[in-house]
């Protein structure tokens, strides 16, 4: 069991009355399927915000990046960077830059 | 001492506006929901506390919002609308057959006789229901498969059920309006429905008296006549005095016949409003003047209301669910534009007076008439 920092859009944190980031447990291998399962759990209001509450296919509009790599395309299965597994580094739910 | 609360959706956010009786001095609380998009927002009729709002963006999809104390504070609650088993296809702009998908919900009709009952209309068209005040929601899918759900399409703002009617005289009779379907009225409590478009003429497609295809804005009804029904069609005023088994134009006298907004005054049946928009490719107020137009005679005959709305270099647009009237004794009226811009007329439409001129983009009003 791991400690992953996890940092979410602005409008997300309102949902999920957080502030700054979110610290979860998420079991080894790390992977993003296994941080969002642990975000979505802890907070359900999230859930269907950053992917499909029953494809968990990611909404087209998020991305995930972490130690300055875009993330959103790798398999959700696949293990995350060893920085993130160990918490040096968190994970970013990005919201695109996008409508002007 | 009565009142109002008029609930206001938005681009970025929604406000609850509350006013007394002479609806002349407005207290605004908001935005709430800051930054999202606020398709409706809708107070029961059995519980004024009790209200829904829809909030989504394209980026993190919907989320529901239901207060139990008149807007004051907000809980979440269900955002999972799933189609009933495997949903098909509808056509997509270009007539090919696409995947029905879930994008947001456009309009709430809380029940007129229960709290925690609560349609949802959305885009893609389907009509779901909660029956515990959106804690779950489970979708009529008798719509969506009655037979015609593969010729549905989209209209320029997408597919969705904008329009729902409930009879109050029977609660086995619902109606919905789909952009770019039509009417369908279901007389089983929304199990089965049927197709109810016959007289509309809509030049816009290939068969213009088609059973379905009709880009059809908005509905409304009288409660004292609820099988009279009116309809702002993409162009076209049109009526039905048959529970919408046959339609027949009312635009008369306007000066444009297309539109998005109508509603009937709260205590003439045969009084009704409509907002003209220039054309389907022009969508702004005639004249860079903002006028609603008065009908008093059911439709045919209308006249302009402009007392207190700005007629010189206005250009803006009111959508299908931004107008509404009050049940107070005298009616009020009330509508919001692209602009930002939130009118109340207290006396059924005569003279205007401006609650807010500079919110975001207005996507709904509604009003709660409060003892």
């Amino acid at each position: 069991m791991s400690e992953i920092r996890v940092v979410i859009p602005a409008h997300l944190k309102t949902l999920a009355h957080v502030s700054g980031e979110v610290r979860l447990e998420v079991e080894d291998p790390v992977t993003t399927e296994r941080v969002l399962d642990a975000l979505e759990a802890r907070y359900p209001v999230l859930v269907g915000t950053i992917r499909h509450p029953e494809t968990k296919l990611r909404r087209p509009f998020v991305r995930f990046f972490a130690c300055e790599e875009d993330l959103s395309h790798d398999p959700t299965d696949r293990p995350l960077p060893e920085a993130v597994a160990r918490g040096r580094e968190p994970f970013f739910v990005v919201g695109a830059i996008a409508g002007g | 001492m009565s009142g109002v609360r008029v609930l206001v959706g938005t681009s970025k956010g929604a406000f609850v506006m509350t006013a007394d009786g002479a609806r002349h001095d407005w207290r605004i609380d908001g935005p709430f929901f800051e930054g999202w998009e606020i398709y409706h927002v809708k107070g029961s009729p059995v519980d004024p506390n009790r209200i829904y709002a829809s909030q989504s963006t394209s980026w993190f999809g919907q989320i529901v919002q239901r207060s139990n104390d008149g807007g004051r504070s907000w809980d979440t609650v269900s955002n999972q609308f799933s189609y009933d088993g495997v949903p098909g296809t509808h056509q997509w702009y270009d007539g090919t057959p696409h995947p029905w998908e879930f994008a947001r919900v456009w309009h709430f009709e809380p029940s007129l006789s229960d709290p925690d009952t609560v349609l949802a209309g959305v885009e893609d068209a389907a009509l779901f229901r909660s029956g515990d005040a959106g804690a779950s929601w489970s979708e009529l899918s008798g719509l969506r498969n009655g037979g015609t759900g593969s010729r549905w399409q989209p209209g320029a703002g997408g597919m969705a059920v904008h329009t729902i009617l409930e009879d109050p005289t029977n609660p086995d009779r619902l109606y919905v309006a789909i952009s770019a379907a039509g009417v369908f009225r279901s007389d089983d409590g929304g199990t089965t429905w049927l197709p109810k478009n016959r007289g509309l003429a809509s030049g816009e497609i290939p068969d213009e008296d088609a059973e379905v295809g009709h880009c059809v804005h908005r509905v409304a009804l009288h409660p004292s006549a609820p099988e009279t029904l009116f309809m702002q069609k993409h162009w076209d005023v049109m009526r039905s005095d048959d529970a919408g088994d046959s339609w027949r134009e009312v635009s008369g006298d306007l000066p444009t016949d297309f539109g998005f907004a109508i509603d009937v005054h709260a205590h003439e049946p045969e009084t009704i409003y409509v907002l003209p928009i220039t054309s389907d490719s022009v969508h702004y107020v005639p004249e860079g003047r903002l006028r609603v137009y008065r009908s008093r005679t059911g439709g045919g005959e209308w006249e302009p209301l402009d007392k207190g709305l700005p007629q010189a270099h206005c250009y803006v647009n009111v959508l299908r669910d931004a107008m509404a009237v009050d049940r107070l004794e005298e009616c009020g009226v009330y509508f919001g534009t692209t602009g930002g811009q939130v009118f109340a007329s207290p006396d059924g439409g005569d003279t205007w007076n401006t609650i807010a001129a500079n919110l975001p983009r207005v996507l709904s009003v509604e009003v709660q008439t409060l003892a």
